[in-house]
């Protein structure tokens, strides 16, 4: 942030899923992640804005929670931050508490609540074109009186939604409202207010009955989810395909246009060899990562994912997880960092080890390169049973590995640490909502700067530093090999073959490994620098894909993708479990477990596949 | 008749008799309490999830909520008479 100097301090306070991120989005312009379930923002947030009349605004954005007696670390950031006693956050100035209009017999409760702590209040009734819709009116000037505090009224979701509120930010601070004695039976009161202060003809949407009755279903609903989360992966192949087509014919042009332009130079060779090669191998990959990305970001908004939670509680419970692992679990498939974040709204903390371990083993979105890249090169484009991609059939299937290990791993874990406590699930299952376009375009483009710095970032540096590996020591003029063999990369990659000829990695796999751990996708960029170096120009040109699918076995191939289903975590992965675990035990055993799976897994696919007589 | 909640049969709606405490200082009795179940309160029952009718999906006030068995259990109801 780059103004840290304010006029007024103010937190957002509110349930789950009463549209407060929506309105931090709104206030600040901020990227921040809106999603219509419970436990989006798993830690604090802050945004500066300019309120009318010119005042710096400073708002923090608080886990949602539905008391203040915190059941959960996400809750527990809300309470200390209302009752002062949060490490590094000041008491705010104000506290705007947000309730979902649509629900408010159950938001009140917690308004009432904070009142009790003495801070100044604000209520903001969200989401009041919602009601309207559903012929809900509250009466805002009697509520205002019988609660004591200022009420105004905001859509989240529109620019015009919140006048009311930054107007009323602008006049001077309420006065601490002394409205309820302690004393009060808080169910008798949010009663007594909904009596003066709101109509409600109806208690639900009736098109949540309606949906809820099939997707909700014991075999219908299940249905649908595995129907769902088919649909996306086979989208992940078919809809990007034409883009992908397209960044690959550009990127193939640019490296022509160096070839004839440059003279034969090692500035050449690193642009043409180490970064169009590098970058442009990975780059190819951001239509899928994207489509992915706008799955997860419709699902989300539309309340689809607490359903999801519904229908797998029982399954996962089983399996040693609980239902709410369901939603960090599905962002593992975008990331495993705001995954394992996310696992925050998971109240014991037993099921919320077991999910932070298993959150790696969901296939993110940078492993999807490599998938992708192998894929492309085995696996004929076939149709099966007339409908099928064979190779979105593929992915599918690589995809179900990774989630069957997770559960297996988890399982082991019940078993070896049986759980002691009860602990609850108690899901709220929202209202659906049809997608906000404007979040869900805000989402990609958060993914589109994401990738596009790690590309400019990690990626470029590991490919450069890759290059001048792959480069030095140039070869006497009598060496009869490739250069890349008289290299520090090529000397490392044959050190470490050995260790990994059983998998079936030739050395030049064993050569693209270690960059894969700064972020999975490097391999891919990696294996372009080091195919690039050690062959002609044809590489670059023909495209990595080529190479290979003449180059490597059928076994190596699988091989290579059994390794990457398990694939030992990029670094940030393990620095983010340290923080939430907060011990190296939890960490160093999470990165050797999964070093070991995917060891042996590797070494099983590749003999598997010798014997089968794809050696 | 009091029954449990997780008694109670899918489209069956009842009233909040009162929510126990299985062990003391019980945190889940006392977050269902705070979600709205209370004595008085109506509620009904709207699904069970696929397996051994688990979850259930449980209608109260204006939200509807998740509850595993045991969740239920602490929950006891006057079911109303089916019509």
């Amino acid at each position: 942030m780059t103004d840290l100097v304010w006029d007024l301090n103010i937190a957002l306070v509110g349930n789950p899923n009463c549209g407060k991120t929506a309105l931090f989005n709104r206030l600040t312009g901020g990227r921040q992640k809106v999603a219509n379930y419970p436990g989006v923002t798993v830690e604090r947030k802050e945004g500066y804005f300019r309120s009318p009349a010119g005042r710096q605004i400073r708002v923090l954005d608080l886990p949602g929670t539905y008391s203040l007696a915190a059941t959960s670390p996400d809750e527990q950031v809300t309470h200390d931050v209302c009752a002062g006693t949060h490490a590094s956050e000041a008491v705010p100035d104000l506290v705007v508490c947000v309730v979902d209009s649509t629900n408010l017999r159950l938001h009140l409760r917690f308004v009432l609540d904070m009142l009790q702590t003495g801070r100044p209040v604000l209520l903001v009734l969200n989401m009041i074109d919602l009601a309207r819709r559903r012929g809900i009116r509250i009466d805002q000037q009697a509520l205002s009186r019988e609660l004591g505090i200022p009420v105004v009224e905001t859509i989240a979701l529109k620019r015009e939604g919140v006048h009311g509120l930054l107007a009323r930010l602008d006049q001077e601070l309420p006065s601490v409202a002394s409205a309820t004695s302690s004393g009060t039976d808080v169910h008798q009161r949010v009663n007594a207010l909904l009596a003066q202060c709101v109509e409600q003809p109806l208690a639900t949407a009736p098109l949540d009955d309606r949906l809820d009755a099939v997707l909700l279903h014991p075999v219908l609903g299940l249905a649908s989810l595995a129907l769902i989360m088919f649909f996306m992966f086979q989208a992940v192949y078919a809809w990007a395909e034409p883009f992908m087509a397209a960044i690959e014919w550009a990127t193939h042009g640019v490296a022509s246009a160096l070839q004839g332009l440059l003279p034969d130079s090692l500035l050449k060779s690193l642009l043409v060899d180490g970064v169009i090669a590098g970058v442009g191998g990975v780059l190819v990959f951001l239509p899928q990562i994207l489509i992915l990305f706008l799955f997860i970001l419709i699902l989300e908004e539309s309340g689809y994912l607490p359903r999801a939670a519904f229908l797998l509680d029982r399954l996962m419970v089983g399996a040693g997880l609980t239902g709410r692992s369901f939603i960090p679990l599905l962002s593992s498939f975008a990331c495993a960092i705001p995954g394992i974040m996310a696992t925050r709204s998971i109240q014991d903390p037993r099921d919320r080890l077991a999910t932070i371990i298993v959150a790696p083993l969901m296939t993110c979105s940078a492993r999807l390169p490599v998938y992708a890249l192998l894929i492309g090169a085995f696996i004929p484009q076939h149709q099966v049973a007339g409908v099928f991609n064979l190779q979105g059939l593929t992915l599918f299937v690589l995809y179900f590995a990774g989630i069957a290990s997770a559960l297996m791993v988890s399982y082991a874990m019940k078993k070896l640490h049986p759980q002691k406590i009860e602990h609850a699930l108690l899901l709220e299952l929202p209202t659906y909502r049809v997608p906000d376009v404007l979040n869900v375009l805000l989402g990609l483009w958060e993914r589109v700067k994401i990738f596009i710095r790690r590309v400019g970032g990690i990626i470029l540096s590991m490919t450069i530093l890759l290059w001048f590996l792959a480069s030095f020591p140039a070869p006497p003029p009598d060496f009869a090999g490739a250069a890349i063999d008289y290299s520090y990369a090529g000397q490392l990659g044959h050190i470490l073959h050995p260790l990994f000829t059983p998998l079936g990695f030739n050395w030049q796999i064993c050569i693209a490994l270690i960059p894969g751990l700064a972020a999975r996708e490097v391999a891919v960029s990696a294996l372009a620098t080091v195919y690039a170096m050690s062959g002609s120009e044809e590489a670059v040109l023909a495209g990595l894909s080529a190479v290979i699918s003449q180059q490597w076995s059928l076994a190596t191939a699988f091989s290579l993708l059994a390794w990457y289903v398990f694939a030992p975590q990029c670094l940030s992965t393990i620095a983010v479990i340290r923080r939430e675990t907060n011990s190296w035990k939890v960490t160093l055993g999470t990165t050797a477990l999964l070093f070991a799976l995917a060891y042996l897994a590797a070494l099983f696919t590749y003999q598997i596949a010798r014997l089968l007589g794809g050696g | 008749m009091t029954l449990n909640l997780a008694q109670l049969s899918r489209g069956q709606t009842a009233e909040v008799v009162a929510v126990h405490d299985q062990v003391a200082q019980d945190s889940i009795a006392r977050r269902l309490r705070e979600l709205g179940f209370v004595p008085g309160e109506r509620v009904r029952v709207q699904a069970f999830g696929p397996i051994g009718r688990e979850p259930l999906l449980v209608q109260v006030g204006m939200t509807r909520f998740a509850l595993r068995r045991a969740e239920a259990e602490r929950i006891s109801v006057r079911a109303d008479t089916r019509p």
